[in-house]
């Protein structure tokens, strides 16, 4: 057989590999090499070396779009781990209602982000939303959430767990089909309590799954884009401008590519960096106790 | 696969239990419910008095002026096309892609898959820039190759094919090879229908995400007439202000989410089924 030197086999991947070539590595490496160079929408423009990245490091505007990043993914991802893994673990069981209440769980993450914002403007909004007339009915003044400074990151977060609640649920119902049988009838025969039981066996069996959510959630709302483009552009004055707002804003508002790719490249390797931590630290934290 | 039925261990819950679920439930689908019902008012009824929406009359006033809008019937129509075409050439290029790492050989065969699971890790707003320059210098902005080409290279779809079709096992293919069968036969004959629940997960999971995709048409459809729903959405409600009422934006946003429910409700198995295996990997 000279199954190696067989170049055939390769055809069946060519079509893939070519536009994965194209579409895919070729801007990949092309990303690098602008964000090396001052490009305007005109010309080929001129390369610069670090002097983008310099420029960001000094951009308050630019610094302030991280944080934000930062602060409403630590807004989000927590509580919505948290309310997914409770969800499954009180809809894992048989029976119309519990489906109908998965169900319903479910239904927002199917919507797309034009659509989640449509609904929640007119949610949030204090002179025309669902939140200001059920505030009035307390005699409550409604709140400002979208044009105020500290209310306009946590509006985001909330309308972004509305939205994904659903797949991390399902990824933990799915966990929770895996865990065997025995392991719970044997903790039923020690008369352990529900909250040993689940601390001791449900928990530490969907680590895997935990982790997964946390590193795919975190990924997403790293790169949050459209409920702050939509909702608020980025305001009141850039309190809910997140970095891939400002890169959109440098490259489709200003057309400055160079300086927007390099703040991409800082994105990526900021996501790179914090996917490899997450994924590493419960590595480890879990290799302890036999764990794989 | 295990269904939810078939292991019931957490007892039964209380009543607390059910009435905290019911309570966490009604506030899922009140956003819902309050976007139905401003559908459904007459748009001069709710200016400056949106609790209006919570009584009559109501009126189907705003979806019959959504099917005389020929741009709203349009953007339905390009999602159409664009969620379709990405899910077909997904399918196909995934299918053959994953057929010849998982089962040919070839030289640099581990190299080239290694690459192609390495762009797991390349979120969208990486490439972007550079995609919406090289797709200018082809001429393809504002156009359906345009807008589908870039969905086409998520490597997820050559990932999950390649893992299921090592799954099935080999004496099948080489029963057929003893037969005479060329490699294509073999791929078309007998892989291709062995692959075909994983090739339904794979269609459900990319056309939601290619319907839903917001960033790429966004940057590439720039006229109207070539925008898809999410965009022309997108565009209708930050000129929200000067145009149309509030009942006819939510009846638009009515009329996109109908087509996806649709689909979510009929594929829900293929969902669920796929969750469960990305909880094993």
């Amino acid at each position: 057989m000279t199954a190696a030197r067989d170049w055939r086999g390769l055809l069946f991947a060519l079509p893939f590999l070519a536009l994965y070539a194209l579409i895919l590595i070729f801007p990949l490496m092309r990303g690098v090499w602008l964000s090396l160079n001052q490009v305007d929408l005109f010309g080929d423009g001129h390369f610069v070396g670090f002097g983008n990245y310099a420029r960001l490091l000094h951009d308050p505007v630019f610094g302030t779009s991280l944080v934000n990043t930062f602060e409403v993914t630590l807004m989000i991802v927590p509580p919505l781990t948290v309310i997914a893994l409770f969800l499954a673990l009180a809809l894992n069981r048989a029976g119309k209602g519990a489906a109908i209440i998965r169900g319903i769980f479910f239904s927002s993450a199917v919507l797309s982000v034009t659509i989640v914002t449509l609904i929640w403007r007119f949610i949030l909004a204090p002179d025309a939303g669902l939140l200001g007339e059920a505030w009035k009915t307390f005699g409550w003044q409604p709140l400002p959430f979208l044009s105020d400074e500290h209310l306009v990151l946590p509006a985001l977060a909330l309308t972004t767990i509305w939205w994904s609640l659903g797949f991390p649920m399902l990824l933990f119902l799915a966990g929770l089909q895996q865990i065997p049988e025995d392991m719970y009838e044997a903790a039923a025969l020690d008369h352990s309590s529900r909250w040993t039981t689940f601390w001791r066996i449900t928990l530490p069996s969907l680590r895997r799954t935990l982790v997964l959510v946390v590193m795919l959630q975190t990924a997403a709302q790293l790169q949050l884009f459209g409920q702050s483009q939509l909702l608020t552009a980025g305001g009141p004055s850039g309190a809910s401008r997140t970095a891939v707002l400002f890169l959109f804003e440098a490259a489709f508002g200003r057309w400055e590519l160079g300086y927007a790719s390099a703040a991409a490249e800082i994105l990526f390797l900021i996501i790179l960096a914090v996917t490899i931590t997450q994924y590493w630290a419960t590595g480890r934290a879990t290799g302890a106790d036999g764990g794989r | 696969m295990p269904t939810v039925a078939a292991n019931i261990r957490r007892g039964r819950l209380t009543p607390l239990g059910w009435g905290g679920l019911i309570f966490g439930a009604l506030i899922m689908v009140a956003p819902l419910l309050w976007t139905l019902l401003l559908s459904l008012k007459n748009n001069s009824e709710l200016v400056g008095h949106s609790g209006a929406a919570l009584h009559g009359p109501y009126t189907f006033e705003n979806y019959v002026a959504i099917f005389g809008n020929s741009l709203t019937t349009r953007w339905l129509l390009n999602s159409a096309i664009v969620a379709l075409g990405q899910t077909a050439g997904v399918l196909i290029l995934a299918s053959l892609a994953g057929y010849a790492f998982a089962r040919l050989e070839f030289p640099f065969r581990r190299t080239l898959f290694v690459i192609v699971l390495l762009g797991l890790a390349v979120p969208s707003q990486a490439v972007i820039l550079p995609q919406h320059e090289l797709f200018a210098w082809l001429h393809l902005h504002n156009s359906y190759p345009g807008l589908i080409l870039p969905g086409l290279v998520a490597p997820f779809g050559v990932f999950f094919m390649t893992t299921y079709m090592r799954g099935i096992p080999r004496e099948l293919d080489e029963a057929a090879m003893l037969d005479g069968a060329s490699r294509w036969t073999i791929f078309w004959k007998v892989i291709v229908p062995l692959t075909i629940p994983a090739q339904s997960t794979l269609a459900v999971f990319t056309f939601l995400g290619a319907w839903n995709d917001y960033w790429w048409p966004l940057i590439s459809a720039t006229r109207s007439d070539m925008y898809t729903l999410t965009v022309g959405l997108a565009a209708a409600q930050m000129n929200y202000a000067q145009t149309s009422g509030l009942g006819y934006l939510m009846a638009q946003a009515v009329f996109a989410s109908i087509p996806i429910f649709i689909v979510y409700i009929v594929f829900q198995k293929q969902i669920v089924r796929a969750m469960a295996g990305a909880a094993l990997q």
